[in-house]
């Protein structure tokens, strides 16, 4: 608990960060518009302005700072608007409206937790086949491994409009993508759990002549739980990266990927953000879940983190 | 009908090979640890071109690997510009300025415990977040060409860094410290003798998972907007071209990019602590 004043002091010093940066990257538009309110700004002639960097603009105009933060357009939104769109589109709006974030954090969320799903059960099972085939081991390894280097995620959108073509669509090419990215960190780290009892505990259960699935399910699976929930966190956060990245540039109609690229394509840069973070609280929560399934499940296994 | 039968005949063949190869008494040879992946890896290609003719696939739905190497080769001088274009002036650049803010924000932040403490849980809170997100804000904000894909790629590889480092300097013994000062070593040689090098492990583990994401954020920021090249900028177009070939082409460029960046990190991290125990 000793570290909440030091994790509060570091968002406020982004928040703080973020309030500064507001004035420059939108005096311009709001200096425009002001002069259409019949203000005085100073330089008159908005190519004038051009040529004047935000900061210096801001210094001429301090009048026009406080305008900064309301702006209707801005190109840097200020904290409590972001904050009041979010309110607005969540608690304001009935959870099955299309202008609601509750149901576009439902389309983008039910591909995610079904595509982990099916990731990870696949990932587990091949990573029992590696440990106990050496073949799988020798040639499927390697590729697992080489895998994780490949920029896969940037090729969401295709595999979407690919499979959109051959008229799947719906839950299971979103799917498929979640999937594929919470694969390999989780066959990766099971291989890794699954290996980590040491040759003395083998050697124990030799003694006992404990048969291969005994072996398995009394030292092996145990062993590899942190393991697990490592690769568990991981695999969870990318495959929700995964489907927004899917979502953003392939027309998708509902979820965060579609509104941050509604937002930005009509001029509505509240509506992308509030997408934004509304993702970012999301993937939080979801390893905010499973960091706490992990410390129950390791405290009760008799294996909590130091 | 007789591709098929090739195509599996092809699948256990190699299956075969590998069996003898991994239980066979030279299988903890480098040669055939080697070997076994690339005996995989050509079995798993040789199926899919013989499967692509058994089933006379429509090309654009998926291509066969021949006419991708096809592409490859034709295309060369267009993929080498998009190659440059998205990964040495989008990608590099904003990986070369992330790590360098995250390195510098992490030195001055270990000069503070209290900081530290605070940076470690928000920076890899940040780590986890879609920060691919805000490629269409950057975009706009900076223009289609490579400034903007640099600027993505420098905010997606700047927590994991951060996180890395600030976590790596923490990473020394009160004995170690202790020894320092007995030395008589003030912040600066405790900083640059003792804690950097023993920090290495960490901020390589950090500039490791950064190469994917900057090459993630740089593909993925061209979808928004760009130049007439680059990487997401051809995929894109060759897509609604249904060139798919071009596309798997651009694939196997970004796979081997990926896999070169990883590559070149790993080499200069054995080079640079080949003392850790994890490289001896």
């Amino acid at each position: 608990m000793k570290s909440v004043l030091p994790i509060l002091t570091v968002i406020a010093a982004i928040l703080l960060f973020w309030v500064v940066c507001v004035v420059p990257m939108n005096i311009h538009l709001v200096a425009d518009q002001a002069q259409r309110d019949e203000l005085i700004v100073t330089p008159e002639t908005p190519s004038a302005r051009q040529d004047v960097s935000g900061v210096g603009l801001a210094l001429r105009n301090t009048h026009l700072i406080p305008l900064t933060y309301n702006f209707v357009r801005p190109n840097l939104p200020s904290p409590h608007q972001v904050a009041g769109e979010m309110y607005n589109t969540i608690f304001g709006q009935k959870i099955t409206s299309k202008r609601s974030l509750v149901y576009h954090g439902w389309v983008t969320l039910a591909p995610t937790l079904l595509g982990f799903l099916i990731g990870t059960s696949l990932g587990i099972f091949l990573a029992v086949g590696i440990v106990y085939s050496r073949v799988m081991d020798l040639s499927v390894m390697p590729w697992a491994i080489v895998s994780q280097t490949i920029p896969i995620l940037a090729l969401a959108p295709m595999v979407i409009v690919v499979l959109g073509s051959m008229g799947i669509q719906g839950l299971f090419p979103k799917s498929l993508i979640s999937a594929y990215l919470s694969f390999f960190p989780v066959v990766v780290g099971m291989v890794k759990g699954l290996r980590s009892p040491d040759a003395m505990q083998l050697d124990l259960l030799r003694t006992y002549n404990a048969s291969k699935s005994q072996g398995f399910w009394a030292l092996r699976l145990p062993a590899s739980a942190p393991y697990l929930f490592a690769s568990l966190k991981i695999g969870i956060s990318a495959s929700l990266v995964g489907t927004i990245v899917a979502e953003l540039p392939t027309g998708a109609r509902a979820g965060f990927g579609a509104r941050m690229l509604v937002g930005d394509q009509y001029g509505q840069p509240l509506v992308s953000w509030a997408a934004l973070f509304a993702a970012a609280i999301t993937a939080a929560a979801l390893v905010g879940i499973f960091s706490l399934i992990e410390r129950i499940t390791l405290k009760r296994m008799g294996m909590a983190a130091t | 009908m007789m591709a098929t039968v090739a195509a599996l005949l092809v699948w256990g063949a190699g299956w075969w090979l590998n069996v003898r190869l991994a239980t066979g008494p030279h299988s903890d040879r480098p040669v055939v640890r080697a070997l076994i992946p690339a005996i995989f890896g050509i079995t798993v290609i040789l199926v899919w071109e013989l499967l692509v003719w058994a089933f006379e696939i429509n090309p654009v739905i998926l291509p066969a690997p021949s006419s991708i190497a096809e592409r490859i080769l034709v295309e060369g001088p267009r993929l080498w510009a998009d190659f440059q274009q998205t990964i040495i002036k989008g990608a590099m650049t904003g990986y070369v300025f992330g790590g360098l803010a995250a390195f510098g924000v992490a030195i001055l932040a270990d000069r503070s415990d209290f900081l530290t403490r605070g940076i470690l849980p928000v920076g890899s809170f940040m780590a986890a977040l879609p920060i691919v997100g805000t490629a269409p804000i950057f975009v706009k904000w900076l223009g289609s060409d490579w400034e903007s894909k640099a600027a993505v790629v420098a905010v997606m590889v700047f927590f994991p860094i951060l996180v890395n480092t600030v976590a790596g300097l923490k990473d020394t013994s009160a004995m170690q410290r202790d020894l320092m000062r007995t030395y008589g070593a003030g912040y600066w040689p405790t900083l640059l003798k003792l804690r950097l090098p023993a920090a290495m492990p960490f901020i390589f583990n950090g500039l490791k998972i950064a190469t994917t994401l900057a090459l993630i954020g740089a593909i993925v920021a061209e979808f928004f907007g760009s130049p007439t090249v680059g990487m997401g900028f051809r995929i894109s177009t060759s897509f609604g071209q249904l060139a798919l070939d071009m596309v798997w082409a651009e694939i196997v460029i970004a796979a081997l990019a990926g896999s070169g960046f990883y590559g070149a990190i790993t080499l200069i991290e054995k080079r640079v602590t080949f003392w850790h125990p994890s490289q001896r």
